[in-house]
């Protein structure tokens, strides 16, 4: 029988957890990556990663909330039969990462021990220093390293994925990829790939991803004719250090230890921070939000600093929007007891002392929920089949796609903490179902006029890139700034209808001039211009994924905010009355889940240059939705209604009851 | 020390930035001057963004932009090591106000000297990667299924580890370190991929196999699982290009953007392989 072979392609931690379990199931791969693997944007990961462990299921904890507080978390819009599983084999994949050396942060005796994070009540979250990311990659990336040694992985870093090689029948049969280094383009036949390439987070200029994450091996797909689903879902954190090459976290953890977020009361006041007094400083998270103050949840913080900042115009600097995150008030002792580390970054890449200057932060995006649509097999417990062939494959059948590049797990929000998880998870539960599916193809060899022809339209691409142009004066570099700061404007924090359909436009034009670049480097070595150029033009199909996504989504749900679609708080004094309103909001709410708790999925249209879009329902199959309330005048008898009436859904057998 | 004070008065108008490029492997280098305009904050990736938009030298010459390698930009990913005046280190964390205030005349980038040059800033380090293989830079786990938590550890033993393990084989340490030399083995004609591999790794094996690698063999072997291979981690540093080789230079302690013990690693290796080969004399 012929080898099994797959190409891997991306090798953070879904691309090497995949590569890992493929080779221990006896097959061969290929991993391809824009860097070597061990640089992957996975190292960046800070804050840990969650399961129910022996610890949170005394205080009655179980695998089942965490799998709630994942689909609350996300608004719901995740497929709940993989968050399920996800949950269930959480603690399994801590014990393994444990097996395989990361050095988790230990308890007294030697346990592991765990923190606390956002969105859930129990102490979950394992964590190795604050590199989780970091340490767990390294362990992932040793393993595939000793199955290098052995012969089952050829690594081949520093190649571009250009696209998925698909036969008569469509089924993919190997990829097309170039050599960063020679640009020599070369046609990798394989039973299967696996699509492990990460976030876009380059089609918005500047985020906190890395350079690598610009989103082109998942548009090439997308280009190719995979679904891709949810893209309107970004993520944006609410404190960022705002760079001029890159936006650093900035951890929740300095508000939770006292951290006040200001701006001066005057526009662009020019004294120094520790000049302004009291009385001219605007503490606008504490006045807001007098309950809450500087703690209120992530997405009101990202909202409201974004508010002060372009709406209000009170940016502290004039050329360049941020707030200041003042922890100069706490004793410099015990800032380095609780917050040494994320100082010292603050500290290096600013040169500016955080203990006795105010940092200027921003928000910043920084992971996408949206990505490839996968398919799956639903278990009868509700959770996913084992093995099943289906599991993360795209619509191109034996292309699959997981980890951050893919659609599930995060729904309308993520949840801190569970995206190291959702990739390792699905880089390990993946193989068998990758073996299965290979075992049930037929092992006719893929023609080499297959292989010879997609290579082909890959040179052609790259030799039009080079001198197809001349006399354009469109330079790629200058192109990105201005989708970047486009992208970053109108589809982060607050979208509006009229910004969205006047960036449509100005998009497309964008994407009509980055056919056209015209480039300094002509060369045939190590031509990092005309790579660049390239994942530039794809980057426009995921901005378009993006903002058409969001223009047909009149709803506020999890990081996709309309204020003009906001659910008002009751305003009600009289009991009864505020009844009446709640009974309202509910109906309304439910109404409108009628229309909108759905997945966005797009598939390109190459005649139009636009993704077309239709609507996929939502498998709510174990946990009903229910509204998110925080913050919201009015929300105890909300929940109070919602409650019956679930109740009384439950009774009439609509769900299971846990 | 506050480096961004807003009454800060002399602020230049311009940086000249002395690159130090090459078309290729083998070569001949050529040094380039760029002008680009000051902004507020930049460091030198952000500089080399600007080099790269406008690809233009100081005297108007049209020129490819500069060739450079980077990831994360918040040094943990390794990518962008380079020698940024005269000193190796991580270009992300290498503030441009900094390097002014050292020298306000010009700021000096030319690539790692222990790798051979892939183009302009660009190494090859693959050979810092295979002296990981070298070394066994791994735990020999049964299997990658659900077997239950790993051993308990003392809280000891994970922060001994811990700092080892944040090593970003960003080669720091190998550039710093007298006895690393380069070690450049250029493709032969009509060579396959897998004998062109062969070959070099057998050039590579032969050299130093430098800090970072004996550091990762004294985490693993720490490690309760990871200690089975101690031997043969041990073997790999007793021959040529092993921990003998050390000249306890102590550049690598010096210049290791992670602060890591690497010193202390080797001291300890040094131990471990005096030890290690004693034994195995008298198991002969």
């Amino acid at each position: 029988m012929a080898e099994k072979r797959v190409a891997v392609v991306g090798g953070g931690l879904a691309g090497l957890a995949s590569v890992m379990k493929l080779t221990e199931l006896g097959v061969k791969v290929d991993l391809f990556s824009l860097t070597p693997v061990k640089r992957s944007h996975s190292v960046c990961a800070q804050g840990g990663i969650n399961s129910c462990n022996d610890q949170t299921r005394q205080l009655g904890d179980s695998e089942w909330k965490h799998f709630d507080d994942t689909v609350y978390g996300g608004d719901f819009l995740n497929h709940q039969p993989p968050v399920k599983e996800m949950a269930m084999w959480a603690p399994k994949v801590i014990d393994l990462m444990d097996r395989l050396g990361v050095p988790f942060n230990r308890t007294g005796e030697g346990f592991i021990d765990r923190r606390r994070f956002g969105g859930t009540l129990y102490k979950r979250t394992a964590f190795a220093g604050a590199t989780t990311g970091q340490q767990l990659l390294y362990a992932l990336d040793e393993q595939v390293r000793r199955q290098e040694a052995e012969g089952m992985v050829r690594k081949y870093e520093f190649w571009d994925f250009l696209r998925p090689i698909l036969d008569e029948q469509g089924n993919c049969r190997g990829i097309v990829a170039q050599d960063m280094v020679s640009m020599e383009i070369r046609s990798f036949p394989a039973d299967a790939a696996v699509m492990a390439t990460g976030g876009c987070g380059l089609v918005y200029g500047r985020s906190t991803m890395s350079v690598f994450c610009n989103g082109s091996a998942a548009s090439r797909c997308f280009q190719a004719g995979a679904k891709y689903a949810n893209g309107e879902f970004i993520q944006v954190h609410p404190t960022a250090i705002p760079g001029a090459d890159k936006l650093r976290l900035m951890s929740e953890s300095a508000r939770g230890e006292g951290g006040r977020v200001w701006v001066p009361r005057k526009a662009q006041d020019p004294r120094a921070p520790q000049e302004i007094p009291d009385s001219d400083r605007y503490y606008f998270l504490e006045e807001r939000y007098p309950e809450y103050g500087n703690l209120v949840p992530r997405d009101i913080a990202t909202r409201e600093i974004f508010d002060i900042c372009v709406n209000e115009g009170l940016s502290v600097e004039d050329d360049r929007m941020c707030v200041y995150l003042d922890l100069t008030h706490i004793p410099a002792a015990e800032l380095d007891r609780k917050l040494g580390g994320i100082l010292e970054i603050y500290e290096k890449f600013q040169g500016v002392d955080p203990r006795v200057e105010p940092m200027k932060i921003f928000p910043a995006v920084h992971y996408s929920m949206g990505g490839l649509w996968a398919d799956y097999v639903k278990s009868s417990d509700g959770g996913l089949e084992p093995g099943a062939p289906e599991n993360h494959m795209t619509n191109i059948p034996g292309l699959y796609a997981i980890g951050e590049c893919d659609y599930h797990y995060h729904g309308g929000n993520r949840l801190g903490a569970n995206s190291l998880l959702s990739c390792i998870f699905t880089g390990l539960f993946t193989g068998p179902s990758i073996v299965n599916y290979i075992d049930s193809q037929p092992h006719d060899a893929v023609s080499q006029e297959l292989l010879d022809s997609a290579r082909q339209a890959e040179i052609d691409r790259h030799q039009h890139l080079l001198t197809g142009n001349e006399g354009s004066e469109e330079n790629p570099y200058l192109i990105h700034q201005e989708l970047g700061d486009l992208m970053t404007r109108v589809a982060t924090v607050v979208r509006k209808n009229d910004q969205l359909t006047e960036a449509l436009v100005k998009v497309d034009e964008l994407h009509k001039r980055a056919m056209k670049v015209n480039l300094s480097d002509t060369g045939g070595w190590t031509n990092q211009n005309v790579l660049f150029a390239k994942a530039l033009q794809d980057m426009f199909p995921l901005a378009k994924c993006i903002l058409k996504g969001a223009l047909q989504r009149d709803e506020c749900r999890g990081a996709h905010y309309k204020p003009e679609f906001q659910k008002p708080p009751l305003t009600a004094e009289d009991p009864a009355e505020r009844r009446r309103q709640a009974e309202a909001w509910c109906d309304e709410f439910e109404a409108n889940n009628e229309r909108y708790l759905k997945s966005t999925i797009a598939t390109w249209n190459a005649d139009t240059m636009q993704p077309d879009l239709t609507y996929e329902d939502v498998d709510t199959s174990s946990i009903p939705p229910r509204p998110r309330l925080y913050g919201l005048v009015g929300a105890d008898i909300i929940e109070e209604v919602w409650q019956e009436r679930a109740k009384a859904k439950a009774e009439a057998g609509q769900y299971a009851t846990t | 020390m506050i480096a961004q004070e807003p009454t800060l008065k002399n602020r230049p108008e311009f940086i000249n930035v002395r690159i130090k490029r090459q078309n290729g492997p083998g070569q001949e280098p050529y040094w380039e001057l760029h002008k680009i305009k000051y902004e507020p904050e930049m460091n030198v990736i952000s500089v080399l963004q600007r080099i790269a938009a406008q690809a233009t030298t100081v005297d108007g010459k049209h020129v490819t932009p500069v060739t450079w390698d980077c990831g994360c930009l918040e040094e943990v990913c390794g990518a962008c090591t380079m020698v940024v005046n005269g000193r190796v280190r991580q270009s992300c964390s290498a503030l441009v106000d900094r390097l002014l205030s050292d020298n306000p005349d010009e700021i000096v980038l030319e690539p790692m000297s222990k790798f051979p040059v892939i183009r302009d800033l660009m190494v090859d380090r693959e050979r810092l990667f295979r002296g990981l293989q070298r070394v066994k830079g791994w735990v020999p786990v049964d299997s990658y299924y659900d077997m239950g938590p790993g051993e308990r550890q003392l809280r000891d033993t994970q922060e001994q580890n811990y700092p080892l393990s944040q090593c970003m084989s960003c080669g720091c340490c190998l550039e710093a370190c007298p006895q690393f030399l380069k070690i450049e083995v250029p493709r032969k004609e009509g060579e396959t991929d897998e004998q062109y591999e062969a070959r070099k790794y057998a050039e590579y094996d032969k050299g130093f196999v430098g800090a970072n690698a004996i550091s990762q063999v004294m985490l693993f072997n720490n490690h309760p699982t990871g200690k089975a291979l101690a031997k043969e981690r041990l073997d790999a540093l007793t021959g040529p290009g092993g921990i003998a080789a050390c000249g306890n230079a102590q550049n690598c302690v010096a210049v290791c953007p992670k602060e890591i013990p690497l010193t202390t690693s080797i001291a300890r290796a040094g131990r471990a392989t005096t030890v290690h080969a004693i034994k195995k004399w008298f198991e002969r």
